[in-house]
């Protein structure tokens, strides 16, 4: 049997984190190739719906990624956005989604090794808890309960 | 009680013949003893219908969108709203998302006891059929064919009301009742507590096995106040985040989206359990958010027409505790 490798959907914003990630690559840092990057405009562009979608649509985990405070493009859409994830996290937990399986993060334009360091980071905690196993949406793993 | 009631008659009926409101919405008792239903009056003699005790439960705030003279209705110049502590904040929430205009809705505040749960009274009698209720101020009482049966109110308080902060109205225009401004102390919910304090897989299997239950009649939805969009994402289908299934992820999904759009909004009235044909537990899963924001922005919703929604602003020194740094 192989290990597994998961399947992670990384919402990057174009200006910080997507530029940070572009870097890692012409820095040609090695990291772990299990994120699939999806390019938005703002971290703030983020709608809690898109995260809570692809885990239903089967994958592992959820990196979002942003500018750092204060360096926002937009100059405050990650703070708004900062307030969302904050709830958005809260309430996956509670109702038992493992915290580690989305996470939000900070990474600027100029920070290559630190994107590739956070997404080893994303990795291998996903790795640790093993694929989703409920809530999808094709029916591995969630029984229907009677 | 009945005291209240003539007052509410009284006063509605001279908002009726004042042309103050042109329309007056309260409760008027319902086709069966423990049920009081909405109310419609455009005239002045149509007051008396109106009723005022422990079983009005229904949030009236959930028709001013739908009614509004702004939102193409241009019916009703003003419309007058009996509202409880919750339901003020409702409609306060209402104007702030400008769903309603503040001067076009008159809010009759009256001073909530707490409502009783009549699901807990039909418990109680064990299916007898009961042909009436009276109140008094600490109890009601039920008559069936040969008996009547005594129960002390408090024991019987929907949850939302036992734990309610704000039972006098705030926002009015008019008051029924001894007002009684000072808030209870807000507390976090002792049920959030103890469920957050279960372990992972088995808060899961709770949610699971409750939303089971979910026929997705989108009641909870229908009866909230906050839910005033046109188009619902339940229902929207580009993108369609829901599929037409009875597939419990779905059913997850939509009560997940639903939840999430009240964080910051919900004002814990409770309607939405109340809507419930299958009784599930949505308050468990509503109340966490509602004391999340409660205790990350220090923000509690309805409270003032003023301060900003909690998400609709932010400060730079917010905490980001749950942010992922490299190892």
């Amino acid at each position: 049997m192989t290990a597994f490798e998961p399947k992670i959907v990384a919402f990057l914003c174009n200006w910080c984190s997507y530029a940070g990630a572009d870097l890692a690559g012409v820095s040609r840092i090695q990291y772990a190739p299990n994120i699939r990057i999806i390019r938005v405009p703002c971290s703030g562009r983020i709608n809690p719906f898109y995260i809570i979608k692809a885990l239903q649509n089967g994958v592992d985990g959820v990196l979002v990624s942003g500018c750092h405070p204060g360096d926002c493009h937009y100059l405050s859409g990650n703070f708004f956005a900062r307030r969302r994830f904050a709830l958005v996290k809260r309430f996956l937990e509670y109702v038992g989604i493992e915290p580690e399986r989305v996470q939000f993060s900070w990474v600027s334009a100029a920070e290559g090794p630190r994107f590739a360091q956070i997404i080893e980071r994303v990795t291998s905690d996903i790795k640790r808890l093993g694929p989703l196993a409920y809530f999808r949406k094709d029916g591995a793993g969630t029984e229907k309960v009677k | 009680m009945n005291s209240m009631q003539d007052e509410l008659i009284k006063t509605v009926a001279k908002l009726l013949k004042d042309h103050t409101v042109d329309l007056f919405i309260g409760y008027e008792q319902g086709t069966l003893p423990l049920q009081t239903s909405p109310c419609f009056l455009t005239a002045e003699e149509d007051a008396k219908r109106l009723v005022w005790n422990s079983l009005c439960a229904n949030n009236l705030a959930v028709y001013l969108p739908r009614l509004m003279p702004d939102r193409s209705n241009a019916r009703y110049k003003r419309i007058g709203v009996l509202c409880k502590g919750c339901d003020s904040r409702s409609v306060a929430g209402l104007i702030k998302e400008k769903q309603v205009a503040r001067d076009r809705v008159f809010v009759l505040g009256i001073a909530c006891p707490g409502i009783v749960d009549k699901k807990k009274i039909a418990g109680l009698m064990k299916g007898t059929e009961i042909d009436g209720v009276e109140e008094t101020a600490d109890e009601i009482i039920v008559n069936t064919r040969d008996s009547s049966r005594c129960f002390k109110k408090k024991e019987l308080l929907y949850e939302c009301c036992a734990d309610c902060t704000h039972p006098s109205p705030l926002l009015h225009d008019a008051f029924i009742g001894k007002e009684n401004a000072a808030p209870r102390a807000p507390q976090a919910d002792a049920r959030v507590r103890e469920f957050s304090s279960k372990e992972r897989a088995g808060r899961w299997k709770v949610f699971e096995a409750e939303l089971s239950r979910c026929i997705r009649c989108y009641a909870c939805r229908n009866a909230c106040p906050n839910c005033y969009c046109r188009e619902c994402f339940a229902e929207e289908t580009k993108p369609a985040w829901i599929g037409v299934t009875d597939d419990l992820s779905d059913i997850m999904f939509y009560h997940m989206g639903r939840i999430l759009h009240q964080a910051g909004r919900c004002v814990d009235c409770g309607a939405c359990v109340r809507a419930c044909p299958m009784d599930i537990d949505l308050r468990l899963f509503t109340r966490v958010l509602v004391d999340e924001v409660q205790e990350r922005f220090g923000y509690e919703p309805g409270l003032s027409l003023e301060e900003s929604a909690p998400l609709a602003t932010y400060r730079a020194e917010d905490k980001q505790e749950f942010m992922t740094e490299p190892e």
